[in-house]
């Protein structure tokens, strides 16, 4: 199974759907669209010839910059059988970040979004039991966001020029 | 509650969806209990505190709520687990996890490549080495560099001794749990030879920060080599002691058969990697499946179990730390002559000697001490085979010297979740076996 088929088969059945592919590191990575995320990944576990049946990672990333792209929620699937692994990525606006969950497919899917929730603020539609999980309850804000420093911000010597990004 | 309850469900802990003898029949509704015992409309995906109240169904009126942690003994960590018990038996439950939750994820985005190594450190303290080289190896396949082959095994020996640390520290608190002290005390001489072994490599023995980008801070040396043809003779007698102990006893193998099963297909849907996975009878193993630093070398066999219950997790891990035995027994045996570094100058600091003597040297020590190394844009995912699982580094780099993003697959945090569903009508003393089995160690749980 190498990426140039599983991508074939994926545009077969979801031609439309798909926005971008490539492939790192021998990963293949395709974005799909934040309204059919979860069509695609039933699909996908369901596929008698992908058959890519385990979640191995679920996680958020945060890009400040990109506009009405300003949360990716990156799935790692991981076929046993044909041994491939593949990474889907949905990218959310900030107005409305949300998806909807995959725990009815994954069960292992369910502290993972949580987490992504507490770090990130993404809304995962129709999951059981949606609250933070490794941060408190009454925190306020979603601490993963790019926009929450950790150094002290009084600090000079720590903005991010010295960290080989030109921000400011 | 009556004292009755509690001596009956201590003593017939294996009475599991039958109704207890003391209960009179006018009091309860059978199928109702049944049903509930049986965790049939249970949604255990999304049980929350609000719920845990709101059942009717009891034995004798009355359902406790038990706080089971954050600060049991039994919990080997920091973490809750609300229990609500009707006598002895488990009718929900719920985890609250996070209380040393030090945003590793967070602190990593500020941190150069080689201060990342120490935060994988307190990810599974128990078998701190295998998280280093899972970092190294991951920030390798980034940057593009060829690892030399004697790295490589050395690499496999370090990580298969970590293997058995955190093995052995998992089956000898499983024994604990059961109640034999004998069996913790044991093992732990042998932990020691191991942590004297990373000593003699790094310098340190739980959190140990052991090698580099690029290969290791030195060779071994000949004490090292002493050492390890030492613990290669002494360890497997010493092991067989242990099992002596348990394997085959009759009053731990009643105690751990049958406590806290989870069948393929749950522990699949669930996400589980490891042992747990692997006593459930799924042979996956990274070392196999994908390898990565000449794994595919070596000889060993994946031990799997069939109920997937405590005592198959037990006899998985026992069975593994005979072949990491194997494989190191191979692995040193087969050491090729080399280099202990790869040929990385922008990243591996140079010898002290070098620094002070050598303009070159000088300047790369200046360039990666100050973080002004080039490190190239892309996505990398790497994973390797802890104690627990997979432990998987999804690695975003823009080529800042920091990580833009690095999310760790930690096995603990995704396959806790299933351990409501696996001690549900279970009693409290095999929910404590389970926990123990099931090696959840605090520090990867909650990152």
């Amino acid at each position: 199974m190498n990426n140039e088929s599983i991508l074939s088969r994926i545009q077969e059945h979801f031609g439309s759907e798909i926005i971008s592919s490539e492939v790192n590191f021998g990963i293949l990575t395709i974005e799909i669209s934040a309204a059919k995320s979860f069509e695609i990944i039933e699909w996908l576990n369901k596929d008698e010839i992908l058959d890519c049946s385990y979640l191995t990672l679920l996680g958020g990333v945060h890009y400040p910059e990109s506009l009405n792209r300003e949360f990716a929620i990156v799935y790692h699937l991981h076929s046993w059988r044909k041994n491939y692994r593949l990474r889907l990525k949905v990218f959310v606006p900030s107005e409305n970040p949300s998806v909807r969950s995959i725990v009815s497919i994954y069960n292992g899917a369910n502290w993972m979004e949580r987490e992504t929730f507490d770090f990130y603020g993404i809304i995962f539609e129709g999951h059981p039991n949606l609250k933070r999980i490794l941060n408190m309850d009454d925190m306020d804000y979603f601490p993963m966001r790019k926009e929450y420093a950790l150094e002290d911000e009084t600090r000079e010597d720590k903005d991010d020029r010295f960290f080989g990004r030109s921000s400011n | 509650m009556k004292e009755e309850n509690i001596a009956v469900g201590s003593t017939d802990n294996k009475s599991e969806g039958t109704i207890p003898q003391f209960m009179s029949e006018s009091t309860v509704n059978k199928e109702s209990l049944e049903k509930l015992l049986n965790n049939e409309d249970n949604n255990t995906t999304g049980n929350s505190l609000a719920n845990l109240t709101d059942s009717k169904e009891t034995i004798d009126g009355k359902y406790a709520t038990i706080n089971f942690g954050p600060t049991h003994p039994a919990t080997h960590g920091i973490f809750q687990n609300i229990l609500k018990v009707d006598g002895e038996k488990i009718i929900s439950s719920e985890q609250t996890v996070g209380y040393i939750h030090r945003a590793f994820e967070k602190l990593a985005e500020r941190r150069p490549y080689n201060q990342i190594t120490p935060i994988t450190d307190r990810l599974n303290y128990c078998s701190s080495p295998i998280n280093n080289m899972g970092w190294h190896m991951t920030v390798e396949k980034l940057i593009g560099v060829e690892i030399p082959k004697r790295v490589q095994y050395m690499r496999v020996i370090i990580m298969e001794l970590a293997r058995i640390a955190d093995h052995l520290i998992c089956n000898s608190v499983t024994g604990v749990d059961t109640g034999a002290l004998t069996s913790f005390f044991y093992p732990f001489s042998e932990r020691e030879k191991i942590y004297e072994l990373y000593e003699e490599v790094c310098g340190a023995r739980l959190t140990t920060n052991i090698g580099r980008i690029g290969g290791f801070e030195r060779d071994f040396s000949p004490t090292f080599h002493e050492k390890l043809k030492n613990f290669l003779k002494t360890f497997p007698k010493a092991f067989e002691e242990f099992n002596g102990m348990l394997e085959r006893n009759r009053i731990f193998m009643d105690r751990t058969r049958g406590a806290g099963p989870i069948s393929a297909e749950r522990a699949l849907n669930y996400s589980f990697t490891g042992p747990n996975l692997r006593a459930a009878g799924v042979d996956y193993d990274v070392r196999v499946m994908q390898p990565y630093s000449s794994y595919e070398d070596f000889d060993f066999i994946i031990p799997v179990g069939v109920n997937g219950d405590t005592y198959d997790r037990f006899m998985v891990r026992q069975e593994e730390v005979r072949q990491s035995i194997k494989i190191i027994e191979q692995a040193y045996k087969n050491l090729p002559e080399g280099s202990y570094k790869a040929d990385v100058p922008e990243f591996y600091l140079p010898p002290k000697e070098d620094v002070y003597n050598n303009m070159e040297a000088l300047i790369y020590h200046f360039k990666i001490v100050m973080g002004e190394t080039e490190i190239p844009a892309g996505e990398v995912y790497h994973s390797v085979e802890g104690g627990n699982g997979e432990l998987g580094y999804y690695l975003i780099s823009d080529g800042g010297r920091t990580p833009y993003r690095l999310q760790f697959r930690r096995p603990c945090f995704i396959y806790y979740q299933a351990y409501p569903e696996m001690i549900t009508g279970m009693t409290i003393s095999d929910a404590v076996l389970t926990l123990s089995s099931m090696n959840v160690i605090a520090g990867e749980l909650d990152a």
